[in-house]
């Protein structure tokens, strides 16, 4: 149809019908925009995406090319489906190892391994600050020997993927994972490996760091080009939006962040001359799946595309280098309600439909009980069905990209990329991610849209049910997930043992070996490997690296 | 004119998930109080010794890590062993009902969990501390 006539009709029916329908009732005034501020036509057309300059062949082009806006796979979900999973962990490694052994039994996919708090900030669970932390919300891994038992009767090469959630101390923990692999006999390279290694995002949102933001990059970085030199299959390091979102960010400033830390990465690994053909196809974003249904599928297509887009010129690598950011969702924590919580079941559902929409490589949903403990096996179990019978009952995944074309969607999809755009530049004129965190830019913004929302509930401007609306009185309790009183004395326990029964000298060895690499710019992973193949412990070896690096101290508040 | 109250948020232990107390502290603020926010990772000690350091009416504590029943005992038993038991102890997080209601019966006066109101932290802390003034 004729532009022109077309918007003839549009504000005939404009002027006509939507006047009238207006003075039956006026519209709600919280339909006039998304979470993140994003204006809200009252209806989007052609001429919506002709205003926007929109071009289908540069704008969306086709699933698995540049810009990737249409999905990172040709095949979408046509072929397999996205990877089922659930991140899980807690108690000691007996205790994780049958956890996994019940998902794995319940149809999952591939493990996600949670560490409790003291193993992610490189504490032994004897340390006087894991007191009361220990195996509370994951495993406790002091030691080879621990992440010996997680996979017991569980083959690393048996399984779609084996995810590592593991940030500030990664380095240690792909370490222990390479001797494991040693001691399972089984060949590495059978193994898909992932590892979060998203440091510069506890700095901002998450607060598991242990070295200042320097030495923190250097051991991300000897993560990414080890595994790019050696085990070039593998995902050594993942993208976070999530932790971003969940500290308060919103939509926007989620994209926008997380490909910041991204910039500062892979501008790291370039400098140290790695190969970025190889690394960039490795990469992902973990990005967190809210309850504004377009504006969460939108957003995780104007993040596939503006990171290519991004990358492209940037690294200056050729059009045959996929730079499809492949996408592991996980639905928002902080969308869960402590008040009647099996709503959270609906909530989750919807998240992962968004998430399946937006073109997830693999997906994790909350459990319902999440806002009072990590989740009993009965909620964990709702949670895997929820994905799998979206999967095989709802047909979303039978043709590609379904909401590609949606007026809508393409129009909020290019308003998200364009806004998190100019928040990458005021980035970049700041001198990049780590100059950002200094100059307190992500706490204050963070702060502010964090607040906004907080107000927004606590005026009812913004509607949660069973918080601010159809609110009930008293509640039955559910049944919680309580992690076993005795589990902080058996893990010291077994560690006090391991201490005495290893080879102390190899031990002392291994460590002077670490502290003198640490000092250099040589790739620690292997020195890190031989003190994981000795059962040095994760509070050793860390408190080594702290004696080079240093702590990172939190700073004005 | 009303006494302008003061209170200290900390997150105690090794929870990094700040983005609670940060929205509580500024709600505080604008409702008059003064706030002294303390950072992530600190020990039960240093709260209590900065607590009484800075002459609070109150503190409140943080966290998200299932490590709460460990360290509101050890707060509560610090603040005893320094006689500075009027200081008012209360809270938020991930806990569940149960150690809610156990953690109050060990002298914590407020536990507020996720979808708690600011108004209703404001007007419970208000409460709390002219109660304890009437005294």
């Amino acid at each position: 149809m004729d532009k022109d006539k077309l918007a003839g009709l549009y504000q005939q029916w404009n002027q006509g019908s939507v006047e009238q329908a207006l003075k039956k009732t006026p519209e709600r005034a919280n339909c006039a925009q998304t979470p993140a501020g994003i204006p809200n036509q009252r209806l989007y057309t052609p001429l919506s995406l002709d205003e926007a300059g929109f071009d289908y062949a540069k704008d969306l082009g086709f699933p698995g090319q540049f810009p990737y806006t249409r999905g990172r796979d040709p095949l979408g979900y046509r072929s397999n489906y996205w990877l089922f999973m659930q991140y899980a962990g807690c108690g000691d490694a007996e205790e994780a190892n049958k956890r996994y052994r019940y998902l794995l039994s319940q149809g999952q996919a591939g493990i996600s391994v949670a560490f409790d708090l003291p193993t992610q900030v490189g504490l032994d669970s004897d340390d006087p600050m894991a007191d009361g932390e220990v195996g509370k919300i994951g495993v406790a891994v002091s030691s080879l020997q621990d992440l010996e038992t997680v996979f017991e009767g569980i083959p690393l090469n048996q399984l779609r993927q084996i995810s590592l959630v593991a940030n500030a101390m990664s380095s240690i923990i792909l370490a222990m994972f390479l001797a494991l692999a040693e001691k399972q006999g089984v060949s590495v390279d059978e193994c898909t490996l992932r590892i979060q290694n998203d440091v510069l995002k506890e700095f901002i949102s998450r607060g598991a760091y242990i070295f200042p933001p320097e030495p923190s990059i250097r051991l991300t970085t000897d993560v990414v080009t080890y595994c790019a030199q050696n085990h070039p299959a593998w995902l050594p390091i993942t993208l976070c939006g999530y932790h971003i979102r969940e500290a308060g960010a919103n939509a926007v400033q989620e994209v926008a962040y997380c490909l910041a830390n991204g910039l500062a990465y892979m501008d790291e690994v370039a400098r140290r001359g790695a190969p970025m053909e190889r690394v960039l196809p490795q990469l992902s974003a973990f990005c967190a799946v809210n309850m504004n249904f377009f504006e969460e599928i939108a957003k995780f297509r104007a993040l596939r595309r503006l990171w290519a887009r991004l990358v492209r010129e940037r690294y200056g690598v050729g059009p045959e280098v996929s730079l499809g950011l492949s996408l592991v969702n996980f639905t928002a924590g902080s969308s869960l309600t402590a008040q009647q919580p099996l709503n959270n079941i609906v909530r989750v559902a919807v998240e992962c439909l968004a998430g399946v929409l937006g073109g997830c490589q693999s997906l994790f949903p909350c459990s319902m009980d999440e806002a009072f403990a990590t989740p009993t096996e009965a909620a964990v179990k709702v949670a895997l069905r929820t994905q799998q019978i979206i999967a095989n009952e709802t047909g979303i995944g039978d043709t590609v990209d379904p909401m590609g074309g949606s007026y809508y969607l393409e129009s909020l999809t290019s308003e998200i990329e364009e806004r998190a755009l100019k928040m990458i530049e005021e980035i970049e004129a700041l001198g990049g991610s780590v100059k950002a965190i200094d100059q307190g830019y992500f706490r204050r913004n963070i702060d502010e849209a964090s607040y906004q929302w907080q107000k927004e509930v606590d005026t009812g401007a913004r509607s949660i049910v069973g918080v601010n609306a159809y609110q009930e009185a008293d509640e039955a309790p559910m049944e919680i997930f309580r992690p076993p009183a005795e589990t902080q004395e058996r893990q010291i326990a077994r560690l006090q043992k391991l201490r005495e029964e290893r080879d102390n000298d190899r031990v002392q060895k291994a460590l002077e070996q670490v502290k003198a690499v640490a000092a250099t710019e040589e790739n620690l992973i292997p020195a890190l490997t031989e003190a994981a193949r000795a059962y040095a412990t994760m509070g050793e070896i860390c408190g080594v690296l702290r004696s080079v690096f240093g702590e990172h101290n939190e700073g004005d508040i | 004119m009303p006494k302008r109250h003061r209170i200290m948020l900390a997150k105690a232990g090794l929870d990094g998930h700040d983005r609670g107390v940060r929205v509580v502290a500024m709600g505080l603020r604008d409702a008059n109080f003064e706030v002294i926010y303390t950072g992530r990772r600190q020990t039960p000690e240093h709260i209590v010794n900065a607590a009484i350091q800075e002459d609070v009416d109150a503190i409140g504590l943080s966290i998200l890590s299932g490590a709460h029943m460990t360290l509101f005992a050890k707060i509560l038993e610090l603040l005893k062993a320094k006689e500075a038991e009027d200081i008012v102890v209360f809270g938020g997080g991930i806990i569940p009902p149960d150690d809610a209601q156990e953690l109050k019966q060990m002298g914590v006066k407020h536990i507020f969990g996720p979808g708690t109101a600011m108004d209703t932290i404001v007007g419970a802390i208000n409460q709390t501390l002219e109660q304890r003034e009437a005294k």
